[in-house]
C-alpha cells in the first residue's frame, strides 16, 4: 500500500501560484476558504523562497485527535479525510492542526463556522465516489481514478511532489545529490514524525 | 561499658570524617578553577573569543528554524482562517494538553467530588435543625435575588451538560449513541452552549455587583474555617448573613473562576472581532476547560450543601423564607441583625392565608 505524501522542493518553487489556482478551481472550492496557499519567505530579499501549504496528511493527525465528534479518518493510503455530516464547526481542528489547513465558510460572532473544509488529497470523502454529493462536498475523486493531486500534477517546475512517500523521498534525495546543497523536507517531521 | 578514651576517639573519628567529607566537595569545586591562575581569564572568555557573537550564522537554517517555530511568511491568499505561519507549534501542545490532563485528571476529578460527597453524606449524614421547626420564617432572599439565582443555575447546568458532551462525548456518549446521533446532539449542544453562554455571563455578573456586599471576610469567617463550618467540635459556628463557605464559593467560584470562564469563553465566542491567533483560541479553549472542569467540583459541593445536605436551607433559595430555628443554627449574627431591624417573624400558616386569598364569603353563584 502506498503511504501519500506532499513535499513542496524550496530550491524549485517559484511562486507562481497555479497549485491554488488549479485546486481551486479543480474543486470549486468558495471564495474565502483556500485549500492550499503558497508562503513567501523574506519576500522581497536575497535568499527568498517559497513553499505550497495544505493538508500534510500527518501520520498521526493532531486535527483528528481533538476532533470532538471524531469525524476523522485515515484511508489506506495514509490520506486524512473527514466526514462533513459529522463536522459541527467547533473549530478544534484549527486550532490543534501544526499546517493551519483547516478552513471554513464562515467566521461570524457566536462562533458560527459552518462545516469545515481542507485538502483531500484529491480523494473525495465517505459518499459513494464521484457522485453529485462527494463533488459539491469534497470535490472530484481524481486518486479514485488513479490520478495524483492535481496541484502537483500540474506544478510548472515539479516543485510541489505528491505520491508515495518512499518514492517522493527517492525523487527529491536524487535532485539533492545531483544539485548539492542540504535537502530541506519542510514540514515532514511536523507531519510524519521524527524518522521521516 | 565503653571506657571514657574509647567515647572520645569515636567522636574524634566522626569530626574528622565529616571535615574530610566537606574538605573533598570544596576541592572538586575549588580546584578546576586553579585553570583561571594559569591561563589569563579574560582570553578565554573575552570578546575575541565570544563563541555567539563570532560565529555568524547561516542565513538559511535560520530561515527554515524561524519557519519550524513558527515565523511568518507572506501569502498573496485572503480568508478568515488563512495564515501566513508555516508551523504552527501550539497545536500539538493544545493537543496533548486537552487529550491527556485535562480529559483524564478533570474526568477523574469530577468522579472524585461526587464519590468523596456520597462518602461525606454516608458517614456525616444530613445536617438537622438540632431543635427541630419553630414554624415562624423570616425572609432571607428577595424575589430578584432568587430569579437571578436560579436563572443563572439553570444556565450553568445546561452549560455544564452541554460543554461535558464536547468534552468528554467522544469517549462516553459515542460508544453509546453511534458518530451520526452524537454529531446531531453535538451540533445543537455547541449552538446551545454558544448561545446560552453571554446569558449566563450577565447573570454572573449581575451576582458578583449584587452579592459582593454579603460576602466581604471578616473574622467570624476565621472562626467559622477554624471549626471547618460546624464539622470540628460540636457547637456551630457564628455566622452572619453568609458564612465563610459560602464567601468562599462567592470569591473563588464566582467571582475568581467565573470570570475566568467568562472571559475565555468571550475570547472564543467572537472570532470576528479579529485579534485572536490560534495562541490566544487554543489557550482560551484550555484555560476555560480546566477553570469549568474545577467549577463543576465546588458546584457539586455547593448543590448539596443546599438541598440533601442541611436541612431547611433550600426553601430560602426556593421560597425567600427560612425558619427561625434554622437562622439561629447556622447564621445566629444574620439573625439578630434581622430581628433588631425590626423584621417580625411570621408563621407559616399566616403565610399561607396571605397567599390564598380569602374566600369571599359563601359559595359562587351557580354551583
Amino acid at each position: 500500500m502506498a503511504r501519500m505524501k506532499f513535499l513542496c522542493d524550496a530550491e524549485r518553487c517559484i511562486e507562481c501560484q497555479a497549485c491554488v489556482t488549479a485546486c481551486k478551481n479543480e474543486h470549486e472550492v468558495p471564495w474565502g476558504v483556500n485549500r492550499r496557499r503558497v508562503i513567501v519567505m523574506n519576500d522581497g530579499r536575497p535568499g527568498e523562497k517559497s513553499v505550497s501549504v495544505a493538508c500534510m496528511h500527518c501520520t498521526d493527525a493532531p486535527c483528528a485527535a481533538v476532533c470532538p465528534v471524531d469525524c476523522f479518518y485515515t484511508t489506506a493510503d495514509g490520506i486524512v479525510l473527514h466526514d462533513k455530516d459529522l463536522c459541527i464547526g467547533c473549530g478544534y481542528c484549527f486550532y490543534a492542526c501544526p499546517f493551519g489547513a483547516p478552513q471554513y465558510p464562515q467566521q461570524t460572532a457566536f462562533g458560527v463556522r459552518g462545516k469545515m473544509d481542507k485538502c483531500t488529497f484529491c480523494a473525495g470523502g465517505p459518499e459513494e465516489a464521484h457522485s453529485r454529493a462527494e463533488l459539491t462536498k469534497y470535490g472530484t475523486n481524481r486518486v479514485e481514478e488513479g490520478k495524483l493531486p492535481l496541484c502537483a500534477e500540474m506544478c510548472s517546475t515539479k516543485a510541489l511532489l505528491a505520491g508515495d512517500g518512499d518514492i517522493v523521498a527517492d525523487i527529491f534525495r536524487k535532485r539533492v545529490m545531483t544539485r548539492g546543497g542540504r535537502p530541506q523536507t519542510w514540514g515532514w517531521q511536523a507531519a510524519y514524525g521524527q524518522d521521516a | 561499658m565503653r571506657s571514657q578514651s574509647e567515647v572520645a576517639r569515636s567522636a574524634f573519628r566522626w569530626r574528622a570524617m565529616l571535615w574530610s567529607m566537606l574538605a573533598i566537595i570544596a576541592l572538586a569545586m575549588a580546584l578546576p578553577s586553579v585553570g583561571y591562575l594559569v591561563a589569563n581569564a579574560a582570553q578565554v572568555y573575552g570578546p575575541d573569543r565570544d563563541f555567539t557573537e563570532e560565529r555568524a550564522t547561516n542565513p538559511r537554517s535560520d530561515m527554515w528554524r524561524d519557519a519550524r517555530v513558527g515565523q511568518g511568511g507572506f501569502t498573496t491568499q485572503t480568508g478568515p482562517y488563512i495564515t501566513n505561519t508555516m508551523i504552527s507549534n501550539i497545536g500539538e501542545n493544545y493537543r496533548q494538553l486537552r487529550e491527556g490532563p485535562i480529559k483524564t485528571w478533570g474526568g477523574w476529578f469530577l468522579v472524585l467530588v461526587i464519590v468523596a460527597i456520597a462518602l461525606f453524606a454516608a458517614i456525616n449524614g444530613r445536617s438537622r435543625l438540632e431543635e427541630g421547626r419553630s414554624g415562624m420564617t423570616v425572609e432571607r432572599w428577595k424575589t430578584y435575588e432568587r430569579i437571578l439565582h436560579w436563572f443563572t443555575a439553570i444556565s450553568f447546568i445546561v452549560l455544564t451538560i452541554t460543554g461535558l458532551s464536547l468534552l468528554f462525548g467522544r469517549t462516553v456518549l459515542i460508544p453509546m449513541f453511534g458518530h451520526t446521533g452524537f454529531a446531531t446532539y453535538a451540533q445543537f449542544a455547541m449552538n446551545l452552549h454558544n448561545a446560552l453562554g453571554p446569558f449566563f455571563a450577565v447573570g454572573v455578573i449581575l451576582m458578583i455587583v449584587l452579592w459582593a456586599k454579603h460576602n466581604i471576610p471578616n473574622k467570624t469567617d476565621i472562626q467559622w474555617f477554624r471549626q471547618g463550618g460546624g464539622i470540628i467540635g460540636s457547637k456551630h459556628p457564628s455566622a452572619g448573613k453568609l458564612n465563610g463557605g459560602e464567601k468562599l464559593w462567592f470569591w473563588l467560584g464566582v467571582f475568581a473562576m467565573g470570570l475566568i470562564v467568562i472571559i475565555s469563553g468571550f475570547i472564543m465566542l467572537f472570532p470576528n472581532l479579529g485579534f485572536q491567533t490560534r495562541e490566544v483560541m487554543a489557550w482560551s479553549q484550555i484555560f476555560h476547560a480546566i477553570v469549568a472542569l474545577i467549577w463543576i467540583g465546588f458546584f457539586f459541593g455547593h448543590a448539596y450543601i443546599g438541598t440533601l445536605g442541611t436541612e431547611g436551607a433550600f426553601e430560602g433559595m426556593a421560597h425567600g423564607r427560612v425558619d427561625t430555628n434554622w437562622a439561629k443554627q447556622h447564621h445566629d449574627l444574620w439573625y439578630e441583625e434581622v430581628i433588631a431591624s425590626g423584621e417580625k417573624p411570621i408563621s407559616e400558616e399566616e403565610l399561607r392565608r396571605q397567599k390564598r386569598p380569602a374566600p369571599t364569603g359563601g359559595e359562587a353563584p351557580g354551583h
